[in-house]
Order: C-alpha cells, then sequence, then structure tokens
C-alpha cells in the first residue's frame, strides 16, 4: 500500500521539479527582468525574509475567510433542511439557487465593504453569500438521495420526520454536503481575495497583491501568491480528510480500499 | 414549467424582503437627512417613502436600481461612457475571447492528457490540486505583466477570462473522454479500431455532456474573470470598474446597476450553453 503511494507519487513530484528547474534555469538563462519573472530561487528568499508580513496578511483574509465559510456553509445546510419540508419552496428555490451559483457574485464585495466597512466582517459577508447558494442546492439534492427502500424502513419503525432526518436523510446527504463544503474553500478564498480589492486596512493578501504590483515588488507578488496557493490546498486536503473519515461508508472510498 | 408558479412566489417574497430591509437600513441615514435640514415633523409613512428613494442609499429599492438600469440602458447612447451598454459590451467581449481561448487550450490539453499516459500521471494530479487554488490572486499581476509588453486593452482581461476559465474545462474534459466504460473501449478494440478511431467515434462523442457541463463553468468563470480583470485596470472601462467606480463614490445604484447586468450577461451565457447542450443531447439521442 505504502509502496504503492510511493510510485504514483513520483510522477507528479517529477513534473514540479521539472518546472521549477525549466523556469529558473529558463529566467537565468535567457536574462529575463525580475519585473516580469523572477525565479523561483528569488520568491523563496523573499518568503524566507518577509514571513511576519505574510504572516499577517495570512491571518487577515483567513479570518474573513473562515468566518464566512462556517456561516454561509451552515446557514446553507440549514435553509436546506426547511426548504425540504415544502416541495413548493424547493421547485420556488432551487432554479434560483442554480441560477446565483452561475453569477459573479464577488461583484457584491464594494457593496459589503460600505456595510460593514473595511476589516475582515465585509470580507466574511461576501464570503457567505458565496458559499451559501452551492451549499444550498447541494444539501437539498442530498436530503433527496435516501432510496425509497430505506424511507420505507424508517416508516416501519415509526420513526417521526426529526428522526428520520438525523439517522437516515441527513447521513445519505453527507457526500453531497462535502462535495459543497470542497467546492466552498476555493470559493472562500477567493471572495476574501477579491474583496480586499475594495478596501481594506493595509493588510491581507489581496491587498498584498494588489500593492506590490502597483510598486512592481513582484517577487512579493509570487511569494503571497505562494502563501495563497498553500493555503487553498491545505483547506481542501482538511475538508477531504475530514470527508474520508465522516463517509467512509460510500461507495467512492470503499472501492479504492478494495483494490 | 411546473416550477414557474413557485419560482415567482419566491422572486415576489425575495423582492419584497428587500424593500423592508432597504426601508429599515436607509431610515437612519434619512432621520439625519431630516435632523440636517431641521425638519421633525415628518410622518412615518413619509420617512419610510423617503428612505427608499434616497440618492446614495445604503440599500436601493428594487425600483431605483431599474430606473437606474433602465437610464443607463434605454436613455443613454451606447456609445457614451455612462452608458451600462457600452460597459456591458466591453465585458461581454473580453469574456467571449477569453472563453474561446480557454476552451481551446483546455479541450486541447484534455485531448493531450488522455493520449499521453505519463502526462496524466504527472501533470493531472498538479491541474486538480490548482483548482483549490485563488487562481484568481494572480489576476492584478498577469495584467500588469502583459502591460511591459505593451499589451492593453481588452487582451489582458481576457488572459484572466481565459486562464479561469481553462481549468475547468481541462478537468471536465478529461473526465468525459474517460467516460466510456470498459466494455465499450473492448468492443473498440475487437474492431481493431485505432487509438485516433476510438478518440473520433467513442471518446469524443461520450464526452459530450461532460463537455456542456464545463463549458457552463468555464463561462460563468470567464465573466468573472474579465469583471476581476477589470478592477485592476479600470481606465479601459467595463463592469467591473464600474463597481470600482461606485463603491468609491458611493454610488451604490450604480453598484446594483452595473451587478446586474453582470448576472444578466452571465445568465445569458449559461442559458444559451444550456439550449445548446439540450438540442445538441437530443440529436444525439443522450435525451428524450
Amino acid at each position: 500500500m505504502t509502496d504503492r503511494r510511493l510510485t504514483d507519487l513520483m510522477p507528479p513530484l517529477a513534473f514540479g521539479f521539472a518546472v521549477l528547474a525549466i523556469w529558473e534555469l529558463g529566467v537565468r538563462l535567457l536574462h529575463v527582468p525580475a519585473i516580469i519573472l523572477p525565479p523561483p530561487s528569488a520568491i523563496a528568499a523573499r518568503f524566507a525574509t518577509s514571513i511576519p508580513t505574510l504572516a499577517a496578511d495570512f491571518w487577515q483574509t483567513i479570518k474573513g475567510a473562515l468566518i464566512g465559510y462556517a456561516i454561509g456553509c451552515a446557514a446553507g445546510v440549514a435553509v436546506a433542511v426547511l426548504v425540504d419540508r415544502s416541495g413548493f419552496l424547493k421547485r420556488g428555490l432551487l432554479p434560483l439557487g442554480n441560477f446565483a451559483s452561475a453569477l459573479p457574485i464577488v461583484g457584491i464585495a464594494p457593496i459589503m465593504v460600505m456595510w460593514f466597512g473595511f476589516d475582515w466582517p465585509s470580507k466574511a459577508a461576501v464570503v457567505v453569500v458565496m458559499t451559501f447558494f452551492p451549499m444550498l442546492v447541494n444539501t437539498v439534492a442530498g436530503l433527496g438521495s435516501a432510496g425509497a427502500m430505506e424511507r420505507d424502513l424508517m416508516k416501519t419503525y415509526g420513526a417521526d420526520y426529526w428522526q428520520t432526518l438525523l439517522a437516515l436523510r441527513l447521513p445519505s446527504a453527507l457526500p453531497f454536503i462535502f462535495n459543497a463544503l470542497k467546492i466552498n474553500t476555493t470559493l472562500a478564498m477567493i471572495g476574501a481575495i477579491v474583496a480586499e480589492d475594495f478596501g481594506t486596512p493595509i493588510v491581507g493578501m489581496g491587498f498584498r497583491i494588489s500593492a506590490e504590483v502597483g510598486h512592481l515588488g513582484i517577487d512579493m507578488v509570487w511569494a503571497t501568491i505562494l502563501v495563497a496557493a498553500l493555503t487553498g490546498s491545505l483547506f481542501y486536503a482538511l475538508v477531504a480528510g475530514v470527508e474520508r473519515q465522516a463517509t467512509f461508508w460510500h461507495a467512492s472510498y470503499r472501492a479504492k480500499e478494495a483494490t | 414549467m411546473k416550477s414557474a408558479l413557485p419560482v415567482a412566489v419566491v422572486l415576489l417574497a425575495i423582492i419584497a424582503v428587500w424593500y423592508v430591509a432597504a426601508a429599515l437600513m436607509n431610515a437612519p441615514l434619512q432621520r439625519d437627512a431630516y435632523a440636517n435640514a431641521g425638519r421633525v415633523d415628518y410622518s412615518a409613512r413619509e420617512l419610510i417613502v423617503d428612505s427608499l428613494n434616497m440618492e446614495r442609499p445604503k440599500l436601493p429599492g428594487p425600483h431605483q436600481v431599474v430606473a437606474e438600469l433602465y437610464r443607463s440602458v434605454a436613455l443613454t447612447a451606447p456609445s457614451s461612457k455612462r452608458s451600462l451598454l457600452y460597459h456591458g459590451l466591453i465585458t461581454l467581449e473580453e469574456t467571449l475571447i477569453g472563453f474561446a481561448i480557454g476552451a481551446a487550450l483546455g479541450i486541447g490539453l484534455a485531448i493531450l492528457i488522455v493520449s499521453m499516459r505519463w502526462l496524466e500521471r504527472s501533470a493531472m494530479p498538479w491541474i486538480v490540486a490548482s483548482q483549490t487554488v485563488p487562481i484568481i490572486a494572480l489576476a492584478p499581476m498577469i495584467v500588469v505583466i502583459l502591460n511591459q509588453f505593451d499589451i492593453t486593452g481588452v487582451a489582458p482581461k481576457a488572459v484572466i477570462a481565459a486562464y479561469l476559465s481553462f481549468f475547468p474545462i481541462t478537468v471536465g474534459m478529461v473526465k468525459g473522454f474517460r467516460s466510456p466504460d470498459p466494455l465499450q473501449l473492448d468492443l473498440m478494440r475487437t474492431y481493431s479500431a485505432t487509438r485516433l478511431q476510438t478518440f473520433l467515434k467513442l471518446r469524443a462523442p461520450a464526452s459530450a455532456p461532460f463537455f456542456f457541463a464545463s463549458m457552463k463553468i468555464g463561462a460563468a468563470a470567464a465573466v468573472v474573470g474579465a469583471i476581476v480583470a477589470e478592477l485592476t485596470k479600470s481606465e479601459d472601462g467595463g463592469l467591473g470598474a464600474r463597481l470600482l467606480e461606485g463603491s468609491y463614490y458611493g454610488q451604490t445604484v450604480q453598484i446594483w446597476a452595473a451587478l446586474f447586468v453582470g448576472a444578466a450577461l452571465s445568465a445569458a451565457l449559461v442559458g444559451l450553453i444550456g439550449r445548446i447542450a439540450r438540442a445538441t443531447e437530443q440529436r444525439m439521442g443522450l435525451v428524450p
């Protein structure tokens, strides 16, 4: 198992190193100016020397992203459970929810900055709106995914609505909920970073990127992007890890264990 | 159209909530305005009506947004910089060019990946991982870098729109090309079909549902990319520039109007792709 995992890891790692090497060599051999594309070594050096700034930016942005993510996802699940009781509301809200997920919701950032000020609450508000709709749509789909047979079984047990919900329908909705949780990790980071373009206290990853682009500190921009990329991937990996623990029974994991 | 009535009811409810929220949020501002004007003898009705018709409200009433839309789309010449149509068309142009590039690159890379085993094993994990990265953070930098090469105007924004739509399309199309099941692939082998024939006759048609699903995601992403790119270079106009301008000058009605045009743009693109998808899938016999 571990051997197999190692051999699976080798090609992507080699590919990553190859890209970095070509980047470094290409920039050095072709004398590309650092304003256009700094070599990876320069970005790493810049990263190492500006850890305090990067950490402060990280906390500022992650605060808004995480709090917004928690509120948005919780609200999405809650509204889905409420809406699920009424077929009428479900038919009315679902098309709108699907519609909303195609909209450029980041655009509400300037409005949220006006309402909640420059600091992280306005970023959290943008993230709440962005993460709400995917969660709503997925949870409603998930609540409907329990099979007729299982529902009948619950009925023969004399289970009431809430017992069925807790014991059967929410667990069977978990794969859908986790799907939305995973999609929302990226949306939360995007929302929090873009919202900083519309005004921030002078800290935060989105602020850092636009400020450093302004005076051509491109190595610092790349260092911030590295932080954003690491944060985004870790956030996603964390949710995926919890999903693996919580939905170990799901077919997509069972199949992997079997082979 | 079983859901037309419920959707209409929910929409009406949203508008009603919007009006209540607008009145509640603007009332303190309006009270201050009355106090500044030295008025104390206003009735509740007056307060509500005035709160819903402020010039710079916290939350404009729906009718104000509609009026602003009408004024800046229908009453202003499309060539004027005050016309939302003018800015909307700029954003549409960037979106369409970027989307076309992103779709072509995305499908091309997906074809490369499914035809070269080593590329899938080495590059695919990175492409999937890159989905978790807020790539939009790169937008301002790309605009500035392209500026160094004297690439200005529509091109840098189209590049960002392309960049944002590219990843979901690649991932979706790789899934689509891989969707035929082993039985069908074996059948192709018993026909001694070449790899190219297998691709053209089995993999490509089988990827149609994935194609349209990723086109929808890609189009929506391209709109977001174009709007965010316009924030960085706002002097060229576009819906993003209108948003930024509105936020600088506290013109909330203008922001909401620009938001609605952006939403309409995105919805029109996704809706159009949905229609093409349904027509194509019907002709292919995938759906009744």
